[in-house]
């Protein structure tokens, strides 16, 4: 580099050549410094004891395991996680084909999904994530109810406007506009769509029989938007159109959402707390493996279209990483559920904490 | 010292060709693993539903039916819109930068223009669902509904999102490409044949007509297909618009989908095998039309300029 530069002090009688000169002057000052910064980064996260875990799996608790994961690491230097959202059906590969440490996915793995596994999986549920009805009416603030069977034959198309008997009958003290009804689901493979439809077949058997549930379905009707944002720019641009996103995005950008009816008869506006009453609704019901769907929960205030997010690992796991994750594992249920709310994820209740702290520390290390 | 130069020159050569070589030998084994690793993993769909597979528009995950149909028949016609919109709004405008336009203004226009190739089709994609889905449903599909509704293809509500809508955006998305190389098409022209269309008493726009249009066919030919290429390839801008419905609609109002978009859609949460293999399958199928067009659009130009057209390049 210095060699350079003295040849271009000789070069340099031009202007414009001194102007060059300047900005590659500019430029070695720019190097210098990164290479300083990275230099000084060296000593906290390049030493030999430094542990590198990675995990890939669902996009929609990202958010909060990127939180998690930088906090941790804040307490716990020596630990650093790796995580990549690539969805939760590539995380369940990826962790059969043993190419991560750990997966994570919205739904639990399938009974043929495990057979197929390499070895045992463990499921552990790390927070609750619910799926919200969205709509846009324009000039319409008020908050609409709606019953789990108005909401199937919605989606299965019988209804087509919004001046339709059955929903003025829920929402007596509200007037409806002669608008037709437009549904927009996601049209990307997801979670959101699996827990939705899930939610759709165990209160409706035509939903079950004509549809089914799944990450991608056969939609009898409406539009399909790629993502989150995706559906709710629809929804937003069009005026009638009704559909479903996550809690955490409605919540975040302030959408107006339905109250569902729930399995006691309650109208349930969706909240971190009401899905968390949720989970706490069917603890009795949750096997020993937590693989299990907890849509249409018969809590007291239980929102109806709630589910885990699970962080998925063998059963027996490798040291030094077992130990290091395993205390991560601990950490998630104490700090990081307290954390949970302020990115708009619902903790798990007090009872199930209990449980999966017991199972982490059952998990193997060899 | 001079022999030992020319020695140098030589091996220099020699060492060029290699690495030439080598590179076009790279790209060839590079697609040929691409097709092997696409069939491989295509191949349980193919054992499952045959044919059946092609014939199909039924695209069911749930109870694993699959076909392609639907999709082969909305990357066709979004691309057919795009082509039919952006191939005279490029050439138009090429010729207005390369023949009327003075040399500055066309220079800084054709820079701008050319931009366009450069932002993210994800940011394209945001644009048509914020800007262009709105006006489509407010303005111009009531408008093509009132006055051309008769025609099945205008026909039906109007969302916003849906076909005509994509083709739209895939037309903008493709200008860029079909202008820029059309403007090369018509720069390699020799002024002396515009010239001599002059001298023969031509008015001006019989010389662009003659000296330049015509006898640029091939090129311009050439420039439409790589833009179709692009349009064929587009995802993430047409998955936003598109409205994705997987079925054969006739009007373009209607949602509808691409083989870009379902893959793009469906492969990070697919967990069957057979739901993936079908995915895969649909791939092949994209290699198939893609591979059909251009060797079609490729025998078309050989035979024009066969036949005695002067081509442009």
């Amino acid at each position: 580099m210095c060699q350079g530069r003295q040849a271009f002090v000789l070069l340099a009688n031009g202007t414009l050549l001194k102007g060059i000169f300047m900005k590659l002057r500019i430029r070695n000052c720019l190097v210098a410094l990164t290479a300083a910064a990275l230099l000084a980064h060296l000593p906290s996260t390049g030493r030999a004891e430094d542990l590198l875990i990675t995990g890939a799996g669902a996009t929609f608790p990202f958010p909060l395991y990127s939180k998690w994961f930088s906090d941790f690491q804040k307490a716990d230097p020596t630990t650093k996680i790796n995580y990549q959202s690539i969805g939760s059906g590539g995380g369940i590969r990826q962790l059969q084909e043993k190419t991560v440490d750990f997966g994570a996915s919205d739904a639990p793995m399938t009974d043929e999904q495990m057979a197929k596994s390499p070895a045992p999986v463990v499921h552990l549920p790390m927070v609750l994530g619910a799926v919200v009805i969205t709509y846009s009416l324009p000039d319409f603030n008020s908050d609409v109810k709606i019953s789990p069977e108005l909401l199937s034959d919605m989606f299965l198309g019988k209804i087509t406007n919004w001046n339709d008997p059955r929903i003025s009958s829920l929402n007596p003290t509200l007037k409806f506009p002669n608008k037709p009804l437009l549904i927009v689901h996601r049209s990307d493979g997801s979670g959101t769509t699996a827990i939705f439809t899930d939610y759709l077949a165990k209160v409706s058997p035509e939903w079950k029989e004509k549809v089914g549930s799944g990450a991608a379905v056969k939609w009898p009707t409406g539009l399909g938007g790629k993502g989150n944002e995706g559906v709710t720019g629809i929804i937003k641009q069009t005026p009638g159109a009704i559909g479903y996103t996550e809690l955490t995005y409605a919540l975040a950008n302030q959408m107006p959402v339905a109250s569902l009816k729930n399995q006691s008869g309650e109208f349930v506006k969706p909240s971190v707390e009401s899905v968390t009453a949720a989970a706490a609704g069917s603890v009795k019901v949750i096997p020993e493996d937590f693989r299990v769907s907890i849509t249409n929960s018969v809590g007291k205030g239980a929102y109806p279209i709630s589910g885990f997010t699970y962080i998925l690992v063998f059963q027996t796991m490798k040291n030094p990483k077992a130990q290091a994750f395993k205390k991560f594992l601990d950490w998630s249920m104490g700090e990081g559920q307290k954390s949970a709310p302020s990115l708009h994820y619902s903790p798990l209740p007090k009872e199930l904490v209990a449980k999966v702290q017991k199972r982490i520390g059952e998990l193997k290390a060899e | 010292m001079s022999t030992l130069w020319q020695k140098d020159i030589h091996r220099g050569d020699r060492l060029f060709q290699f690495v030439l070589r080598a590179c076009a030998i790279a790209a060839m084994v590079l697609l040929l693993f691409m097709v092997v690793n696409l069939g491989y993993r295509s191949w349980p769909a193919f054992k499952v539903f045959g044919l059946k597979f092609f014939v199909s528009s039924d695209w069911d995950p749930v109870n694993d039916q699959f076909g392609v149909v639907s999709f082969v028949y909305g990357t066709l016609v979004s691309s057919a819109l795009a082509l039919l919109i952006a191939v005279p709004v490029s050439v138009g405008s090429a010729l207005c930068l390369t023949e009327l336009a003075p040399r500055r203004i066309s220079a800084v226009l054709g820079f701008l223009i050319e931009m366009l190739a450069a932002i993210p089709s994800v940011v394209y994609g945001l644009w048509g669902i914020f800007v262009l889905a709105p006006l489509m449903r407010e303005t111009v599909q009531p408008f093509l509904g009132k006055y051309l509704g008769w025609i099945p293809l205008f026909s039906g509500p109007a969302y916003g999102v849906g076909m005509l809508t994509a083709g739209i955006l895939l037309a903008i998305m493709i200008i860029p490409t079909i202008l820029s190389i059309s403007r090369e098409v018509f720069f390699a022209i020799p002024r002396a044949q515009r010239e001599a269309a002059l001298a023969l008493g031509a008015t001006r726009f019989e010389t662009l007509w003659i000296a330049v249009v015509k006898s640029s066919v091939s090129g311009l030919f050439g420039a439409s297909v790589l833009g179709l290429a692009r349009a064929f390839g587009e995802t993430m801008a047409v998955t936003m618009v598109i409205g994705n419905r997987a079925e054969v609609a006739v009007s373009l109002f209607a949602p509808g989908q691409t083989m870009a978009s379902v893959i793009a859609n469906e492969y990070a949460e697919a967990t069957t095998d057979i739901h993936l293999a079908a995915l895969g399958a649909v791939g092949v199928t994209l290699f198939l039309v893609s591979w059909l067009i251009n060797s079609t659009a490729r025998a078309i130009v050989s035979r024009s300029e066969r036949r005695g057209g002067a081509g442009g390049r």
